[in-house]
């Protein structure tokens, strides 16, 4: 670990941070997420460190809090999306045949269509909670991890060395657990912080349009949503979640070009 | 038969499966999930008896097949249905709506393809040199973050803040069009961040593939001036994996009109999807989706078959 | 002594190299090495891979490929250190007086233009010929070359001619703007030998021609020989060697040149066939899926126990099928194998655990054929494990005999596939094989990947490890050389068939079938002017035909 290049630590260092704000939310933040403690808009002050929202509440507890909601909804989403995708792409390379066939159908045309156009035609039939947006964003963006696995391991395995292991006579989870799955980890780790990424700006922008997160409760594209006629007066209130997400973003973009790295590494240089 | 005319029918062929794949999935969906469009319209405290009627009202007792073909076949014709909130014609109301939306996608495309070549071009010249850096630092930031808040911020910065350009995109037929392209300038800056940073990642990855193959080393090698090697052997080659990207990316960009026409309040596809989507408009939903569908399969279409076209080893078999 | 073409002197070269999770860092991969070459005269650089001759012969065009500088010294070409000239003058050497032919023509003519195009476009843009004349002069190339078709042949597209012919393109395309030197690197490497010797012999005949000078650059110490009047050998950067080239080949001093010399004469006495075979395949005709052609026609072969089998035959002829058909992981369509002494099942889900275990098999690409996230410990452990039921220290133990067998010993257990070199992930997969203490052994080209010298200590180590464990080998490969090396018995494949079969010294003796022997005669041998007394052989035989 003592290997670790700058960039890579920043990163670490500020998504070790985001998570640990989201789950201590409660202790961090200095007001309830819905209570109404000033003015509206009032400016940054000693008092509300951020200022206050549309309706007079604490613009950073509001942050905190909705730090926490964006976070979590990403975080299950991208485990969903994850499980369901590495499973099904993993499974496809292995048994090939028709059951390849039909999988990788199904998922090229699941995406012929937009993601966000597809999400929006579910999303005007189904109820909007959390449990919902996660299990259509994590299906949805399985898709794309299902596509990866699937290419990872079917590189994999025409290997020879999973042909050794054939020829040998091991039986499929040996090849699977104990051939295939250590060499496709690494890349599958760098995706898993794109796809985490890629999971924050989707939620954000569902609630930004109003189809995501539902008030009171607070999450960073309903924030925007919330504060976005104040722009046009000059009240930047809007604009504290940019900042939020880009920092994260960006910071989970090191760790998962490090990690990138780290992978192609093994394959040449020594150690 | 050629190869090249059977490839490219081939690929069109898959695309125009794919179109029906996609309008039956849609479609599909509506059927499959909870709750239908009689349901939409009387909200969840309707009475069963009042579903029920209204059902029968609407047709939606008859086999989903049926309806399905019927639908299908309408939207062949022109016709997308009615809204059920406002009971216009949904064609009707696209039909200008569309219009604004591919203007809008069509200036960013006119910015940003460009651009996104010339940057590409720029990072490859001056690789791992600072203006490289600074093109993949500024361009990995506008990945990072959300459409709608790069519209924002730039709301606050530049309309606001520095009082240039409108802050919200009303356009109208009224206007003339140098009053248009004012009312569209930040929108249009907004797309062409958005969709940049990927062009130019892409583009630049596809003219380094090429500059770093054996055959632009044979030019280098002949003495070549730096123009001529990338004009005669390096350019023949890149233009295939570039319009690639470009089409990728135009396909990208086409999803992205949607929440930037919320932001600017643009009177677009994007705008009035969204809006039926909260209203839980499911005709209007479906007729939106299935067009951007189809706009987004179509570019991805052209994307392989320029790739088709252009690969010396198909146009000239053995 | 007339003033040299090109005078190399102290020539140093340095490279920038990107060491994943570290800082790049400057190193040096040519350390001072300084030669002389006259007008119309051939210099061989010959060495291992990282010898550095490429970078060397790039060099001399003032070129470095990648992160590669040229870092000290100086280079001469007709009287003048391109090293600090400007870059107008580089322009004018390279494609005017320096040209360049690169191993792998595929790659390095454009897919998008013409061949003629390109062979003709360094002579105009010297402004050395008009566009016609140049074309004519391409046109007497290809046909000097032995081109089909040199009037046409320039019109096509670089796919849609063969890989020896587009090396020949390659070569007019160097000669054609009338250069004082042409730099071939490696320029026959990626040929099939039977193909091998014909573009060798086109560029030595336009190489005497047009009394140009030439830098050879191969890793091939008999092929250098026969076209070089001078060789230099190279090692990690450093010149070993470096004299004229009867005295490098007859007379080497250095050990290093020794061993390069002597390299593949090892001898092998063969042993008679025993009663009964340990695998014999009987009508064995396969092909796959989707084709619809057969890839074997009705292959019969046998091998006896502890002795070795060797196929032989070029790209295509089938020799890795048979393999794949033997394992199982090719169902044959018709024929059967019957292995020591039962009938084996096409199919590899029904052979049993001890067919698999008795019938072990050795790959190409040793970098592949080992898991990268194994230990060697666990990759040889794996097979006692699993055949054997090995635990704890007897698997220890046997571990640690069998890594003391192929001469690597305890020190290797812990270490990963990344931190071997070439010849000792061979290693390792020898020992991972002979743990399953199987009856034969398929190697499939398995010193094909590897330096001369250190695939020579591979060939040493598997016949050593035949008498100690009395295995048999089905020994595959395109390389003769090896075949003399290691085999009791022959089989030759052409096009799916076995077209000569027998034990070696039959096989290796006239009378031969035509294909025999022109396999045979194409092996290039180490001495002075095999090259000519082998096309002189061929050109009576079609005379007399």
């Amino acid at each position: 670990m003592k290997n670790i290049p700058i960039s890579a630590m920043i990163g670490l260092a500020f998504t070790a941070l985001y998570f640990i704000i989201a789950l201590l939310a409660p202790l961090l933040a200095p007001y309830g997420m819905a209570e109404v403690v000033g003015d509206v808009w009032e400016p940054s002050s000693s008092q509300f460190w951020l200022g206050t929202d549309n309706i007079g509440r604490d613009l950073l507890s509001r942050m905190i809090y909705g730090g926490r909601t964006t976070i979590f909804i990403a975080t299950v989403a991208t485990i969903l999306s994850f499980v369901t995708g590495s499973i099904l792409g993993f499974l496809a390379a292995v048994l090939g045949g028709w059951a390849d066939q039909v999988m990788s159908r199904m998922v090229d045309l699941i995406m012929s269509i937009p993601t966000l156009i597809f999400a929006l035609v579910v999303l005007a039939m189904v109820p909007v909670t959390i449990p919902v947006l996660i299990l259509v964003m994590g299906l949805l963006d399985s898709t794309r991890v299902y596509r990866l696995a699937r290419a990872v391991a079917v590189d994999i395995a025409v290997m020879d060395y999973v042909e050794a292991a054939r020829l040998r006579g091991e039986g499929q989870a040996w090849v699977i657990f104990r051939e295939i799955l250590p060499n496709a980890l690494s890349p599958l780790v760098a995706e898993l912080g794109l796809r985490f990424i890629f999971m924050v700006l989707f939620v954000s922008t569902l609630s930004f349009l109003g189809l995501g997160v539902q008030p009171p409760l607070a999450d960073w594209g309903g924030i925007v949503k919330e504060n976005k006629d104040g722009i046009v007066y000059g009240i930047g209130a809007a604009l504290y979640p940019a900042v939020a997400i880009a920092t994260l973003a960006i910071s989970v973009n090191l760790v998962a070009d490090w990690v990138l790295n780290r992978t192609t590494s093994l394959k040449g240089g020594r150690g | 038969m050629h190869p090249i005319i059977k490839l490219v029918s081939q690929r069109l062929a898959l695309g125009f499966l794919l179109l029906f794949g996609a309008s039956a999935l849609i479609f599909g969906l509506t059927e499959a999930l909870p709750g239908d469009a009689a349901q939409a319209v009387l909200g969840q405290a309707a009475t069963p008896e009042a579903l029920a009627n209204l059902r029968e009202e609407m047709g939606l007792n008859r086999p989903a097949l049926t309806r399905y073909f019927e639908w299908l076949g309408g939207i062949v014709q022109g016709d997308l249905g009615q809204s059920l909130t406002n009971k216009l014609d949904i064609a009707e109301s696209i039909g200008s709506r569309l219009g604004n939306t591919l203007f809008l996608a069509f200036w960013a495309a006119v910015v940003s393809v460009p651009l996104a070549i010339f940057l590409g071009l720029l990072a490859v010249r001056y690789r791992n040199r600072w203006p490289d850096k600074l093109i993949s630092a500024v361009t990995l930031t506008t990945i990072s973050i959300p459409e709608f808040l790069i519209g924002y911020v730039l709301v606050y910065f530049v309309a606001v803040k520095l009082g240039l350009f409108s802050p919200l995109a009303m356009i109208n037929d009224s206007m003339s069009f140098w009053q248009k392209l004012n009312s569209i300038a930040l929108p249009v800056i907004v797309l062409t961040l958005v969709v940049l940073a990927h062009m130019m990642r892409m583009t630049r990855a596809a003219i380094l593939n090429v500059m770093q193959s054996a055959y632009v080393e044979t030019a280098e090698l002949k003495g070549l001036s730096n123009f001529q090697v990338i004009y005669r052997h390096a350019f023949p080659n890149a233009v295939a994996p570039i319009v690639n990207v470009v089409m990728l990316n135009l396909a990208y960009l086409v999803v992205g009109v949607v929440v930037v026409e919320v932001v600017f309040v643009y009177p677009g596809m994007g705008q009035y999807l969204v809006d039926h989507v909260t209203k839980r408009d499911v005709p209007v939903v479906l007729a939106c989706g299935v067009i951007f569908a189809a706009i987004y399969i179509g570019l991805n279409m052209i994307a392989d078959i320029v790739a088709i076209l252009a690969n010396p080893r198909l146009r000239h078999p053995k | 002594m007339t003033e040299a073409l090109l005078k190399v002197r102290d020539l140093k070269i340095g490279a920038t190299v990107y060491p994943p999770g570290e800082k790049p860092h400057d190193i040096e991969i040519v350390h001072g090495v300084s030669f002389d070459l006259a007008p119309g005269k051939v210099l061989g650089l010959i060495g291992e891979s990282g010898a550095g001759k490429s970078t060397i012969g790039l060099a001399s065009m003032a070129y470095g490929r990648g992160g590669v500088e040229i870092t000290g010294g100086e280079v001469w070409v007709n009287g003048r250190d391109i090293l600090k000239t400007s870059h107008g003058d580089i322009r004018k050497l390279r494609g005017g007086e320096v040209t360049y032919v690169s191993q792998s023509a595929a790659a390095s003519f454009n897919p998008a233009k013409k061949i003629m195009d390109q062979v003709v476009e360094a002579a105009v843009e010297q402004k050395k010929f008009s566009r016609k004349e140049a074309e004519g002069r391409a046109r007497e190339l290809f046909a000097k070359l032995g081109l089909p078709d040199p009037d046409n042949i320039g019109e096509r597209y670089p796919h849609q001619v063969s890989g020896g012919q587009l090396q020949r393109c390659m070569t007019a395309l160097a000669l054609c703007p009338e250069p004082d030197l042409v730099v071939f690197d490696e320029p026959t490497t990626a040929l099939d030998v039977t193909t091998q010797i014909d573009v060798l012999m086109a560029i030595k005949e336009a190489i005497a021609d047009t009394g140009v000078a030439a830098l050879y650059i191969t890793h091939d110490l008999a092929v250098v020989a026969q076209v070089s009047d001078d060789i230099m050998v190279l090692r990690m950067g450093n010149t070993v060697e470096y004299g004229n080239t009867d005295q490098i080949i007859n007379n080497p001093q250095e050990e290093y040149t020794k061993a390069l010399v002597s390299v593949r004469s090892i001898e092998h006495e063969e042993k008679k066939p025993t009663p009964e075979a340990v695998l014999s395949v009987d009508g064995i005709t396969a092909r796959y899926k989707g084709l619809n052609f057969d890839v074997l026609h009705n292959v019969n072969v046998e091998l006896h126990p502890g002795q070795t089998l060797a196929v032989v035959g070029e790209s295509g002829s089938g020799k890795s099928t048979l393999a794949r058909v033997i394992t199982g992981l090719l169902p044959p369509r018709d024929g059967e194998i019957t292995f020591a002494g039962r009938k084996l099942s096409g199919d590899l889900k029904g052979r049993t655990r001890e067919d698999l275990r008795e019938l072990q098999m050795i790959y190409q690409m040793a970098d592949v054929a080992m898991n990268p996230r194994q230990t060697v410990g666990t990759i040889i452990g794996r097979p006692l494990e699993f055949y054997f039921n090995m635990r704890g220290a007897e698997k220890r133990k046997r571990i640690i005999e069998l890594l003391d067998e192929i001469e690597l010993g305890e020190k290797f257990m812990d270490r990963y596939p990344a931190e071997l070199s070439g010849g000792q992930k061979q290693r390792v997969c020898i020992a991972r094989s002979l743990a399953a203490k199987p009856k034969m052994i398929i190697c499939d080209e398995v010193t094909s990947a590897l330096d001369p010298l250190v695939a020579d200590g591979i060939l040493k180590l598997l016949l050593d490890l035949q008498k100690i464990e009395d295995v048999a080998y089905l020994f595959i490969t395109h390389d003769l050389a090896t075949v003399r090396a290691i085999s009791d018995s022959i089989a030759v494949m052409y096009q799916g068939r076995v077209v000569r079969y027998g034990p070696k010294s039959q096989v290796l003796s006239p009378p031969f079938d035509d294909y025999t022997d022109l396999l045979l005669s194409s092996v290039p041998e180490m001495h002075l002017g095999w090259l000519e007394e082998v096309v002189a052989h061929r050109k009576m035989e079609s005379a007399g035909n």
